[in-house]
């Protein structure tokens, strides 16, 4: 492992759209040094040995905390999960305060998912541990977006210049937030499909293009990553139901057909088989669901390390 | 001395004797030189939330008025959202008593249209009337049953009060906590569109001209809704329209950072709404100037921002705003003309019998410096609240002395007289 020329001078990951290329390019190579970590048979690392992390999740979450539980394990952190049930936030305590209280307890850093947006930088600007952001509200889900990034990557060997349609609920999406901040930012063009009330035109100045039908866009993209679609009662005013979403949006067997043989079928997760996905699509050619979750990983264990102070990793990377 | 009600704008001495403005110079008189400086008749502020009685942890009618008075206002209006609601003569009463005893400026009340700020029943309105509230309005709570506001105004009518409203209609603007546009859409959070705003000010238009009685549509935020009543005074409507600080000062680009104290409802906009505001205030579309005063205590403020309350303090830094943008900034107004907005004006509204240095007038006066430089600090502020999106600012303008009922009160250089 050698030093890149990249920098990461933050304590916090809270937004991409806070960071510039380069920052996010030393996230994406050093995650490409911890990869190979997690294909060792002794999976574990003493970069962080010593710190302490609390995975504070405020909103339910399995496989994102779960990814940071393991990732801070590999780095042979102590790890704490607090749910908000077994929070004080149920008595009424302010976020600020128990977040102060678990710096209190000298937690080093903080991964908080939270249904607020702006959540995770609140506290980051209030307290001295490194807070990362798991996802708030539909603001951001940064570790998600630089596991997409790192996916593509590592599958097609670049992200400049990939055309990049992600199909869903776009408006309440955080995890689109952050692959709209990144890919726009490492010069792949992105398309963004669904309904107008799901995908409102004020979308257009973050640098994407706006599509209301996914047909208009299965023969050019290179990869096209489908949001989870969900139709609880906030959401009934927004589109009819899932069955139209499907006939209209859905990615059916039929419509892979349509696809570029190399293009990518990503989703973050969980997915509704038969809804937003065709379940044989899901498991089928193109998809890399699962080393979307296996990449996650890597990532969160790249950025609990850089946001800890480690210097930035690098293998040598043909890609680079 | 500016005096827009009676075109006066020249140099000239002003005598008050006993509290009241007179014509001739009194025998043995104490003597303020305010050579270089510009004097005006007491500034007026419709629209200031004191917190008092329930919420005396943000702001009280003392430390409220304190601000008004280091803002140069020698006359506010408070909003009826207290706890309780100012909907009963008793909690009139109550205010009215309070302010008599504690502030340093003059307090005018407002009451509720409905019960509670409800929107469902009638406020008390004549009992009201009779309790000497200047307006009726549910700030804060804009009433969504058009059968009730109907009513109201038409009821409102026989006492000639005026109605005051926050245009917001609430299935449009729902959880919106910041404008809907560019920025809500980047930083994920819930937006509250101007169309909210553009479809209750078109409802007050058609109830106004209907009615025949005035409606105030307070702190337009929307160019749209500009538009709207810049074409339905030109038909002779009798509605009116007020502006605020913020909304002609800052952009919704301001919550980047999730900074709560930007967080105001209605939200901060857009350039060109800002624009259109400011077009409004020049062509007398909009004919009043308010602060919409609203403290919050920071432990109130410092939480997430979909959960922090609206409002932002306002009558320290309103007046260097306005002058700063009005007329500093963009030119877009004459300082006697950016007086009468936030003196006669409001004044004519309200009928409150100040806003001017007419021979008989209370002797409430401002002096002020338009082109005083100064950099707005919240930790010197007289709130009890600090949530101010204006700290560190460095603005052109301000109030030097402020004299009620004949007396000083402040003055830059020493402060407070009591």
């Amino acid at each position: 492992m050698t030093t890149t020329p990249y920098s990461w001078k933050h304590k916090d990951l809270c937004a991409l759209a806070d960071h510039s290329a380069e920052e996010l390019l030393t996230i994406l190579h050093t995650a490409t040094a911890f990869k190979g970590v997690g294909e060792r048979n002794l999976k574990k690392v003493p970069a962080l040995r010593g710190k302490t992390l609390v995975n504070f999740f405020i909103e339910p979450s399995t496989r994102t905390r779960i990814s940071f539980e393991l990732a801070a394990m590999r780095l042979s952190a102590d790890v704490v999960n607090i749910s908000a049930s077994a929070s004080s936030l149920e008595k009424g305590e302010t976020l600020l305060d128990t977040a102060r209280n678990l710096e209190a307890l000298r937690a080093d850093l903080i991964v908080i998912r939270h249904k607020s947006a702006g959540s995770a930088r609140f506290l980051a600007d209030r307290l001295n541990a490194s807070v990362i952001n798991a996802g708030d509200g539909a603001h951001e889900h940064p570790t998600q977006g630089l596991l997409d990034a790192f996916t593509i990557r590592e599958k097609l060997g670049r992200i400049e210049g990939v055309k990049v349609a992600i199909v869903g609920d776009i408006l309440f999406s955080r995890v689109a937030r952050s692959n709209i901040q990144l890919l726009t930012k490492l010069g792949a063009e992105v398309t963004l499909v669904g309904p107008p009330t799901l995908v409102p035109s004020s979308f257009s100045s973050l640098g994407v293009r706006i599509s209301h039908s996914i047909d208009e866009v299965l023969e050019q993209s290179d990869v096209i990553n489908l949001l989870r679609i969900q139709h609880e009662r906030q959401r009934k005013e927004y589109f009819p139901g899932v069955g139209e979403y499907t006939a209209r949006f859905g990615l059916t067997r039929k419509r892979a057909q349509r696809l570029k043989e190399e293009c990518l079928i990503m989703h973050p997760g969980p997915m509704n088989r038969g809804v937003e996905i065709d379940s044989d699509v899901a498991d089928g050619r193109g998809s890399v669901i699962l080393d979307q979750v296996t990449n996650g990983l890597a990532v969160r264990m790249a950025v609990l390390y850089l946001c800890s102070g480690g210097a930035p990793l690098s293998k040598p990377d043909a890609n680079s | 001395m500016i005096d827009p009600a009676n075109g006066v704008d020249e140099v000239r001495d002003l005598f008050v004797t006993d509290g009241i403005i007179v014509e001739e110079k009194p025998g043995h008189a104490e003597v303020i030189d305010a050579s270089g400086k510009v004097v005006t008749p007491g500034l007026i502020d419709i629209h200031v939330h004191f917190r008092e009685p329930g919420q005396s942890h943000k702001e009280t009618i003392a430390t409220g008025s304190r601000c008004a008075a280091a803002g140069g206002f020698t006359t506010v209006v408070c909003m009826p959202n207290t706890s309780p609601v100012a909907d009963s003569t008793a909690t009139i009463a109550w205010i009215q008593e309070r302010a008599a005893a504690t502030a340093c400026v003059n307090v005018f009340c407002t009451g509720a249209i409905t019960r509670g700020l409800g929107g469902e029943e009638m406020a008390p309105i004549g009992a009201l009337a009779a309790a000497g509230v200047v307006a009726l309005t549910d700030d804060g709570r804009c009433v969504q049953n058009h059968g009730v506001m109907r009513r109201a105004v038409e009821y409102a009518k026989q006492f000639g009060l005026p109605l005051m409203d926050h245009c917001q209609e609430a299935t449009l603007s729902a959880d919106g906590v910041m404008n809907e546009g560019e920025w809500s859409t980047r930083l994920g959070l819930p937006g509250w569109p101007s169309l909210a705003e553009d479809l209750i000010v078109s409802r007050n238009i058609l109830l106004a001209e209907e009615t025949g009685h005035p409606i105030h549509c307070q702190h337009i935020s929307s160019a749209r809704s500009v538009r709207l009543l810049r074409e339905a005074r030109r038909r002779g409507v009798p509605i009116t329209a007020e502006a605020c600080p913020h909304h002609i000062s800052l952009t919704d680009e301001g919550l980047k950072t999730f900074d709560s104290n930007f967080k105001v409802n209605p939200p901060l906009r857009t350039p060109a709404d800002i624009d259109e505001i400011i077009a409004g205030i020049a062509d007398g579309t909009i004919t009043i100037l308010a602060s919409d005063h609203a403290p919050h205590a920071p432990y109130e403020k410092e939480v997430e921002l979909d959960q922090a309350p609206f409002g932002m303090l306002g009558l320290e830094t309103e007046l260097a705003v306005f002058l700063e943008i009005l007329l500093h900034q963009r030119k877009a107004l004459s300082l006697p003309e950016i007086i009468a907005l936030l003196t006669i004006n409001p004044a004519k509204l309200l009928r409150l019998d100040r806003g001017t240095l007419s021979t008989g007038a209370p002797a409430d006066i401002t002096i002020l410096d338009p082109g005083h430089a100064w950099t707005y600090d919240k930790n010197d502020s007289a709130s009890l609240s600090r949530n101010s999106p204006f700290h560190g600012m460095s603005l052109r303008g301000r109030a030097l002395v402020t004299i009620v009922g004949g007396k000083t009160v402040w003055d830059l250089e020493s402060g407070f007289r009591s």
